[in-house]
């Protein structure tokens, strides 16, 4: 019984996806939530599970290609048994498949492995999941591998050799190939979906959302203090460096809490003023951008949010950041001094009233009380703000109460 | 006070695991005049193992505090200095005594901080020798590890070499709170090595890296991990090549460095002293098959303790529930192998 897959919705306000790749082919077996197929939306790249078990008999679009949600993608051939599934697989090639003669398809539990020249049946049945990933990730064919480990077991060495004689027969990668990570002067790099969406956001929040712009200078002498007493123990404790994000980040949730306007969007219908303080990071990748979301940042501990941070920048480089981990972002802290900034401009992100920038600490001299001179530690903090929700006059005042409480931060404290 | 040392060089003497532990405690003793050592035989005995030999000549009877034979005292009075200021070290004889200070530990002490909304803290160090291999029958060769790591508030500790038993007892004395030190018998004489001079702490919570290795990772502490190291290298003759990670710390645990050896070996021996069930290797297990699944290119294995009692008496029972390096060489062939 033929079973239409359509292309799902990830995530509420989601209205097309496009086709990433495909992890299975014509003719291959799917096990029911075996995922089959990699959606890319919104930056976002998911997994789609299948939702029966059977014989993917037909892929309606193609890899690189975007359709509304809800449009059909594939059909899978539906079968009662997993034993039925084999049989069908192996005994009715499917156009469109290799030209090799079908491997045998694995046997069921019960059936005496098949041997007729051909690698053995039973490897796939036994893979690991090192191998099985490794076989995914490289394309490799597991059946067809000659296994070298214990009785015959396909190792996850085996897949790497494999894939190592395919990258070693395939053809020379075309002349001009040039990425976003790696750039080749004189040619044009194909918009992938990422950055295509990225254009689109930018040039929507400059075009809708009169920008203003303010900045703050904050002396942090007493904040740098405090973390850098705290930093050994909190990565010992939870792995994860402390940066002065998440004191930032705290601080900025309580002047969030003291101007509200600074935490809302606007709508036709008025200005919509938020309860939840969802702080949204932006982090900045080799070849994308991505600003994932620390919901609730309120109700947090500043070495909650230490650790809140740690795991989205570890799943943004792993690229396994989730739709969830996306969405509901209330207002962004960007990090910008990191790569030693001390002025920046940001653009507001996804409809937010505005946008704040943690510029990089530098050792400055400045007049302190009673007129003298003192060497601190000084950080600029910029504010890009939509000027049809705020005007300067709340801006700034939002700004001179980060200042105070992040001024009014350390040396001592608890986390 | 000499110090007994066999050899001396600028920067680093060599001693074994009692002298460092010796050395280690010495030290704090006259540095900061919080420590207090408490527990059975040693002040005027010194110590079962000789390791506070001398101590109450120098630092009296009120900072070396022999105690009765009542290990819940020796721990709650320990409780009591540590949540009011001093820096207690108590020892418990063997760790096969110290089921009776179980509720001061597990109860109060890793409670302290909790309890008391952070008012309070337990800057507690319990050393105690464990392990077996000298022949020290059903009451003087447990390994307790697995008993308190369950337990959250409290760090276990339990290193195999002279100089990270200095930094780790360093780094437990200097700890806000409990840690249980654990220090392997077996390797009291037997281990020697290098200890930098002057003080210095090993963070508690991360793992060595002893050898690396590509075709599978084994992951040991304590005496064993000598054992594994040795059965490593004698492999490296058969061209098989095995990542030998001493843990250090029982708890916290470094996740890290066993994931991402995992990862690059994509097998895991895991191997202790302990019986097996429900043992560090357990919790390895777990969180591995967890956060690295599909790394594995084998199903872990498990090197431990048979599930008896206790270890035996007679040469034969012991021999038989330790492990060895031929047993240890003999498992990391088999699963380099799969």
């Amino acid at each position: 019984m033929p079973t239409t897959v359509t292309m799902p919705q990830l995530g509420e306000t989601v209205t097309e996806g496009t086709v990433a790749q495909w992890l299975k082919r014509p003719g291959d077996n799917v096990e029911k939530y075996e995922p089959f197929v990699e959606v890319s939306t919104d930056k976002v790249n998911a997994e789609v599970p299948a939702p029966v078990s059977g014989v993917l008999r037909e892929l309606l679009v193609k890899e690189g290609e975007t359709v509304a949600t809800g449009t059909a993608i594939a059909v899978i051939e539906e079968v009662g048994s997993k034993a039925e599934a084999n049989r069908m697989a192996s005994d009715e090639p499917v156009p469109g498949m290799s030209q090799e003669p079908a491997a045998p398809a694995p046997a069921a539990a019960t059936a005496t492995p098949r041997t007729n020249g051909k690698p053995d049946a039973a490897a796939l049945r036994g893979a690991s999941p090192a191998v099985r990933r490794l076989a995914r990730e490289h394309d490799v064919d597991v059946r067809a591998l000659r296994g070298t480990g214990s009785g015959g077991r396909i190792t996850a060495q085996d897949v790497l050799a494999a894939a190592g004689r395919a990258t070693a027969t395939a053809p020379a990668t075309p002349a001009g190939t040039s990425t976003y990570a790696q750039p080749t002067p004189g040619t044009t790099i194909p918009l992938n979906q990422a950055r295509r969406i990225i254009a689109q956001r930018m040039v929507e929040s400059k075009q809708t959302a009169p920008h203003a712009w303010s900045m703050v200078e904050v002396d942090v002498t007493n904040l740098w203090k405090w973390r850098e007493r705290e930093k050994g123990r909190f990565e010992r404790e939870t792995g994860y460096k402390l940066t002065l994000l998440p004191f930032f980040i705290r601080a900025v949730v309580q002047s969030l809490q003291s101007f509200p306007l600074v935490n809302a969007r606007f709508t036709n219908e008025g200005i919509a003023v938020l309860k939840e303080i969802n702080v949204g990071i932006a982090i900045g990748l080799p070849s994308n951008l991505v600003v994932p979301v620390i919901r609730d940042a309120d109700r947090l501990t500043i070495k909650a949010l230490g650790v809140a941070a740690g795991e989205l920048v570890d799943k943004a480089r792993k690229n396994k950041l989730g739709v969830d981990d996306l969405a509901g972002g209330t207002f962004t802290v960007n990090n910008n001094g990191a790569n030693g900034s001390i002025l920046s401009a940001p653009i507001i992100n996804g409809g937010q009233a505005g946008i704040i920038t943690m510029e990089a600490v530098v050792k400055r001299p400045v007049v302190v009380d009673g007129d003298a001179i003192a060497i601190r530690h000084m950080m600029n903090s910029c504010l890009s703000l939509d000027h049809r929700v705020l005007d300067g006059y709340t801006a700034s005042g939002f700004l001179a109460d980060l200042k105070r409480r992040l001024e009014a931060m350390g040396p001592e404290g608890a986390l | 006070m000499a110090m007994t040392t066999s050899e001396k060089t600028a920067s680093s003497q060599t001693m074994n695991n009692v002298e460092a532990v010796r050395a280690t405690l010495y030290e704090a003793l006259k540095n900061d005049d919080r420590v207090v050592i408490l527990g059975e035989d040693v002040g005027a005995r010194g110590n079962v193992f000789l390791i506070t030999k001398d101590f109450i000549d120098e630092f009296g009877p009120t900072r070396v505090i022999d105690t009765p034979i009542a290990e819940a005292s020796i721990v709650g009075i320990a409780v009591g200095m540590a949540m009011e200021g001093l820096r207690p070290i108590a020892e418990i004889q063997f760790a096969d005594f110290i089921y009776p200070s179980f509720n001061q530990i597990v109860g109060e002490a890793a409670k302290t901080r909790y309890r008391s909304n952070g008012e309070y803290t337990c800057p507690l160090v319990i050393r105690t020798p464990y392990g077996g291999g000298v022949r020290g029958a059903l009451s003087h060769s447990v390994s307790i590890e697995a008993l308190f790591y369950h337990v959250p508030g409290l760090k276990i500790v339990a290193p195999a070499f002279p100089a990270d038993v200095k930094g780790l007892l360093n780094a437990a004395i200097d700890d806000p709170d409990p840690v249980l030190f654990l220090e392997h018998k077996k390797t009291y004489r037997l281990i020697k090595g290098d200890v930098p001079n002057g003080h210095y702490t090993i963070p508690i919570g991360k793992a060595n890296v002893l050898k690396e290795g590509s075709q599978l990772s084994v992951v040991s502490y304590g005496l064993y991990v000598h054992w594994a190291l040795e059965a490593a290298q004698s492999l490296e003759a058969e061209g098989v090549s095995v990542e030998v990670i001493d843990l250090r710390s029982i708890r916290p645990m470094d996740r890290s460095a066993i994931l991402q050896s995992v990862e690059k070996t994509r097998k895991l021996l895991v191997i202790h002293e302990d019986n097996k069930f429900g043992g560090i290797g357990a919790e390895i297990s777990a969180m591995v098959a967890e956060e690295a699944l599909f790394s594995l290119d084998a199903p872990i294995r498990r090197l431990c303790a048979p599930d008896v009692p206790a270890m035996g008496y007679a040469e034969t029972l012991e021999h038989e529930f330790m492990s060895s390096p031929a047993k240890m060489a003999a498992t990391m062939r088999d699963l380099a192998r799969f």
